[in-house]
């Protein structure tokens, strides 16, 4: 992001735009705001202590990997299901999972880190956590999946079938998780966390889910475009190599 | 297309793979050994009877999602290898019919795979079925080997004739299986008694497992199509 | 602060990746884009 606000010659600007500039500064603004009530604005909690500070990163971090794969499924079944079979909803659909992969694993992480300081334990066998991260690993699958080869509507028929698999699997683990959790009930710490959030607490977690989802905007733009770019240049590698085996044949 | 010639041409494909393995024996001559030498290896790496005795339903399961995986890539491999999938498919064959052959032929394989491992517990980890056990074991090993036929089937064709399948297979199919082998572990579970639990604790374990093999059976018939049409 | 590693580690681990990843995001377009006009460009 930096990066991205840091260059201002017109030239360098591949996948940027007046729109996207203009958000990243926003969103590079945000960030600043968040952290600092995050870390100093906000009191500690009653029962979670300053641990608390953790789920302003924490929330809008799951909050987003979330909606990227809802976004992945949402834009895989457009092409799937629209006859005009447009790439351009393929390649939305994986902009948005290797953002959800990425905020997932960030949201494991945090998660983790809370979880030590609240529960005194990194991992339960919480359904939520468990199926979290069943969720992680199934699109780092989708993501190898997707740098298999083959064309580039192989690419999104493969990818996309896949997806919506997963909106169908991702149910049925957590739904088995949570009955195979039933049976050892005393190995969940997960009980007594309640959240007593005053005003300013809540206001801070929903900026950090309004930052973030500026954030994602930002990045899907620019991956979306960037893969765009790729696609393009597949296709002119392709033409150019066709190209030259023509000529070679006339020549013969 | 009519039903019955997905029927038929499924049959085909079935007795097809079926004769392929029978007359290759790489599934009973390597993939049933593996089978049974992880049952062994675990006995090494837990080395007591009692903690044996209290795994051996997860134990089975385990080494039969392992083989899933082996058989899988075996299948596919024999299909790719002189574009007998493709051949298949510009022959008119559905890929229903394909899809439903396929997945009959991996669960009569996984059904004489499953048979050796419970016998391989009963003999290795002294699991002590009743005749009870024995019934909700059975109708166990027959739903949860439809599930995991179905999903091995669906991505394995998902996978196929691309660089990498081998490892990239257990990435897709082990988070997918994880419901079968929580559902089928705890039936089995309930058919050896351990820990003093009632066999008929074991039946409500049934419905998660058929929810499964039914939701990605049909599923698995309607986008094999996609998958495979290149 | 109590629990102020724990913490900071948090922080540090989300917008440490979220840099690097929008890092990764941008040098690639740049690379790419190097050899794609910029007139070919839909969102130009």
């Amino acid at each position: 992001m930096t990066a991205e606000v840091a260059d201002t010659s017109r030239r360098d600007r591949v996948t940027g735009t007046g729109f996207t500039r203009g958000l990243g500064v926003v969103t590079l603004l945000g960030i600043a705001w968040l952290v600092s009530f995050g870390l100093f604005v906000t009191p500690a909690d009653i029962n979670q202590g300053e641990s608390v500070r953790i789920m302003y990163a924490h929330v809008p971090g799951a909050w987003l990997a979330y909606l990227a794969f809802v976004v992945t499924a949402f834009s895989s079944a457009m092409y799937l299901f629209r006859r005009t079979r447009s790439l351009a909803w393929d390649r939305v659909a994986g902009a948005s999972a290797e953002i959800g992969v990425l905020f997932m694993g960030i949201s494991l992480v945090t998660g983790m880190l809370w979880g030590r300081l609240t529960w005194g334990t990194f991992w339960t066998w919480d359904a939520r956590l468990t199926t979290t991260a069943f969720l992680f690993i199934t699109y780092v699958g989708y993501l190898a999946v997707r740098n298999l080869g083959g064309t580039h509507h192989q690419r999104a028929r493969r990818s996309g079938v896949l997806a919506l698999l997963a909106v169908l699997e991702i149910p049925l683990v957590h739904f088995s998780v949570r009955l195979w959790n039933s049976l050892h009930q005393e190995a969940s710490v997960a009980g007594n966390t309640d959240v007593t959030m005053d005003g300013l607490m809540l206001f801070t977690l929903f900026l950090g889910v309004i930052v973030f989802t500026l954030m994602y905007v930002w990045m899907l733009l620019h991956r979306q475009r960037a893969l765009t770019l790729q696609d393009m240049m597949d296709d002119v590698g392709l033409d150019v190599a066709l190209e030259a085996r023509r000529a070679e044949a006339v020549a013969r | 297309m009519s039903a019955s010639s997905t029927w038929r041409s499924a049959r085909l494909v079935a007795g097809k793979d079926l004769r392929v393995e029978w007359r290759s024996r790489v599934v009973s001559n390597q993939v049933l050994p593996f089978a049974v030498l992880v049952m062994i290896m675990f006995a090494f790496a837990l080395d007591s009877d009692a903690v044996l005795e209290r795994v051996a339903p997860g134990l089975i399961w385990l080494a039969t999602i392992f083989s899933v995986l082996f058989i899988v890539a075996r299948s596919y491999a024999v299909e790719t290898a002189d574009g007998a999938l493709d051949a298949l498919r510009s022959a008119g064959v559905e890929p229903m019919g394909i899809y439903l052959g396929k997945v009959a032929a991996l669960a009569v394989q996984l059904a004489v795979l499953e048979a050796l491992l419970v016998v391989a517990a009963i003999v290795l980890y002294r699991a002590d079925p009743s005749p009870s056990g024995i019934v909700l074991l059975v109708t166990t090993a027959l739903v949860a080997t439809v599930g995991l036929a179905s999903v091995g089937t669906l991505y394995g064709g998902l996978a196929a004739g691309v660089k990498g399948r081998e490892t990239l297979l257990p990435l897709l199919v082990l988070p997918v299986v994880a419901p079968v082998l929580i559902g089928a572990t705890r039936a089995t579970e309930s058919a050896f008694r351990t820990n003093g639990i009632e066999v008929s604790e074991g039946w409500p374990w049934l419905g998660l497992l058929a929810v499964f093999a039914v939701m990605f059976s049909v599923v698995g018939a309607v986008a094999y199509g996609s998958l495979i049409d290149e | 602060m109590k629990d102020l590693g724990f913490i900071l580690a948090s922080y540090l681990v989300t917008f440490g990746s979220i840099g690097l990843f929008t890092f990764a995001v941008v040098r690639r377009a740049r690379r790419i884009g190097r050899q794609v006009p910029p007139e070919s460009r839909p969102w130009t």
